[in-house]
């Protein structure tokens, strides 16, 4: 359990710095969620379609060929199973329900790379419910099968224009929609970040990743806690959610592992907790990588699911507490890491998760260890990439 | 006297504030469209100070954003284009920016460069009431800054009560729920949430900003509060004249034609 307190603060960082015209949605927001996701109703179609409909609980795979490599037990939490290919998916199906219990009538999002966006359009087909997705112009053009899947879906994707034209211009665009429409229309964010209620709303979302992690391993290791949970963090929802039911046990290492692109100094990173300071960015005080001015500066990362220039306030606070501990990863290494773990264990990895097995080289640990990686998505969407990459 | 305060003081209705990105369309625009805007007629500058990511702005203002810092414009820069103006400006100006620039510059450094220079009062929307009130309203006051608080068709009653009560200056009431520039026309439903705010009967003055443009939507607006603000339409103006190489003068006729004159 990750405690927030009752402003939406993780220690310095977090709230909601929201205009005005935002204020009445989030506060609508604010005083229901909590009520309604905890409500017995809500829980069973949440779990019912987690079971049926996402493929849950996904399993926790022991990845011997791996283990033997590194010199400890590493498992896998197979996210990259769920429905969708992601665990972005718990996400959705928990805002979608909740959207409808508030009466919403339509949804909108924010995407980068696109998975958000898939996973928001697919919840809103089973639901019935108008999507319009914003995203990008460049990433539209560098994420083509994505955005076409979001339209065989049914969803509407809109580009947005103005800025850098990537994940944050499209977050930016979806939160200015939502003040054009104040009333019936529901903002799915898709990571922990953004104002209060977001970063906490889904992190609790996510939090069946632990949940089901504890069971897992008490079923195959005779003890809840593993010595280390390794995730991959852009604004970080696969991490919170692995996290989330362990930080209050210090016994386990928490390890964050983040995008250093084309390394820490080269200008083209997106490794927020090594060169961010504290600023607000899309509603919450978080670290934030930017001028001396102030302006937000655009990040890189071959993955474009970690290309974002913030982090969640939850993450900012495991980082500034010194409770977690935080790698970062060049776009090689992480590449290298997908092809390793494709051949070890017959996964192709998502370039996101590849980030969190390469990390296996950063840290030490010991020979009895227990560690569990979230592999938080699959490869399929990154096949371009990996070919474009082309060293294997 | 802060000027904001004195404005409001000697005059009641139709006060025309005028909203323009610093450093657009070129870097050392600022001050002569300040001067302008002076010569013209309008009542109150609003300077903007960009910002990489404007959540509450429309495409005009965006861009007008990006611009100006691809220009190079930035606080120091501002501050050092603003240490003269009021040789010759005697306008009431408020500053309008977003709240990360400042943060990072410093609140307090900020404070005191703007009182120096002689801003009388800040709008920064992302700034929550709350926030403000526990730890920006002492600095703001020390340094006679007056702070604006927006207001939205969806803003409840007791958060407008709230907001008049933490108010000095004005209140911004945003016309619709919308972000600047997105829509245009005055419709019945906006005049009938004028006239529902108007009855409050609050203590401090409103201004009504979004979706404002020419004489029309000016005086209309003019009619439920105690002026009105015009922003995108005024950037769009300022990217025209520029083409036409000539600022001064169309910025005298379009004040001259908002204001029915």
């Amino acid at each position: 359990m990750i405690a927030v307190d009752e402003n939406g603060f993780y220690g310095k960082f977090g709230g909601a710095y929201i205009p005005e015209m935002l204020y009445p949605n989030i506060e609508e927001l604010r005083e229901n969620y909590l009520e309604i996701t905890t409500s017995a109703d809500f829980q069973e179609e949440f779990r019912s379609l987690l079971k049926d409909y996402v493929g849950r609980p996904t399993p926790l795979f022991f990845a011997g060929r791996l283990s033997e490599k590194y010199g400890a037990k590493i498992y896998l939490k197979r996210e990259d199973l769920c429905h969708t290919g992601a665990h972005k998916v718990n996400n959705t199906v928990g805002q979608i329900i909740l959207a409808k219990k508030l009466g919403k009538k339509r949804i909108i999002a924010e995407t980068g790379a696109g998975q958000h966006g898939v996973a928001t359009a697919t919840v809103c087909a089973l639901m019935g419910m108008d999507c319009t997705v914003y995203m990008g112009e460049v990433d539209m053009a560098r994420q083509k099968p994505n955005v076409e899947r979001m339209r065989i879906l049914g969803a509407k994707v809109v580009p947005a224009t103005s800025g850098s034209k990537t994940l944050k211009d499209a977050t930016n665009e979806a939160m200015r929609q939502w003040i054009n429409n104040p009333v019936d229309t529901h903002y799915i964010i898709g990571s922990v970040v953004g104002p209060h209620p977001y970063p906490e709303m889904v992190a609790r979302f996510q939090s069946v990743i632990s949940e089901e992690m504890k069971l897992q391993l008490l079923e195959k290791e005779g003890r809840e806690n593993p010595d280390l949970v390794i995730a991959c963090v852009g604004g970080g929802s696969n991490a919170a959610g692995a996290f989330y039911h362990y930080y209050n046990q210090p016994e386990v290492r928490l390890i964050a592992v983040e995008a250093a692109g084309l390394g820490i100094s080269s200008g083209k990173s997106a490794a927020t907790t090594l060169l961010g300071k504290p600023g607000i960015l899309h509603g919450s005080r978080t670290l934030l990588m930017q001028t001396e001015d102030g302006q937000v500066v655009e990040p890189h990362s071959i993955s474009a699911g970690l290309d974002y220039p913030g982090i969640g306030p939850v993450h900012a606070h495991l980082f500034d507490s010194g409770r977690g501990e935080f790698v970062a990863v060049e776009d090689e290494a992480a590449m290298q890491a997908g092809i390793m773990l494709s051949r070890l264990e017959g996964i192709i990895p998502a370039i996101e998760s590849a980030h969190a097995f390469s990390a296996l080289d950063q840290i030490k640990f010991n020979k009895e260890d227990v560690i569990v990686i979230n592999l938080s998505g699959r490869g399929d969407k990154d096949l371009e990439t990996y070919i474009k990459w082309g060293n294997y | 006297m802060n000027r904001i305060d004195k404005l409001f003081k000697d005059k009641k209705k139709d006060i025309l504030s005028i909203y323009f990105t610093a450093g657009f369309p070129e870097l050392e625009d600022t001050l002569p469209i300040m001067r302008a805007l002076e010569k013209a007629g309008a009542d109150i500058i609003e300077l903007g100070v960009p910002y990489s990511d404007p959540i509450a702005d429309g495409p005009t203002i965006q861009d007008s954003n990006t611009l100006a810092l691809q220009n190079g414009m930035s606080l120091n820069k501002l501050f050092e284009q603003l240490a003269k103006m009021r040789e010759d400006i005697s306008l009431p100006v408020i500053a309008m920016g977003y709240l990360n620039p400042v943060v990072q510059y410093g609140i307090e450094k900020f404070c005191k460069k703007c009182q120096e220079v002689g801003v009388d009062g800040l709008i920064i929307p992302d700034l929550p009431m709350k926030q403000y009130i526990s730890e920006y309203k002492d600095v703001f006051d020390a340094y006679g800054l007056r702070n604006t608080f927006l207001i939205s068709p969806q803003t409840s009653e007791d958060r407008i009560r709230e907001i008049d009560k933490h108010s000095d200056g004005f209140i911004y009431m945003v016309s619709s729920a919308s972000i600047t520039g997105a829509k245009s026309g005055i419709s019945q439903e906006q005049i009938t949430y004028f006239e529902r705010i108007q009855k409050m009967g609050l203590s401090n003055p409103r201004l009504i900003g979004f979706g404002i443009s020419d004489n029309e939507t000016f005086s209309t607006a003019a009619k439920y509060a105690h002026g009105a603000i015009i922003g995108s339409a005024f950037i769009n103006l300022l990217k025209k004249a520029k083409k036409e190489g000539e600022l001064s003068g169309v910025i005298t006729s379009y004040i001259k034609k908002v204001k029915g004159e």
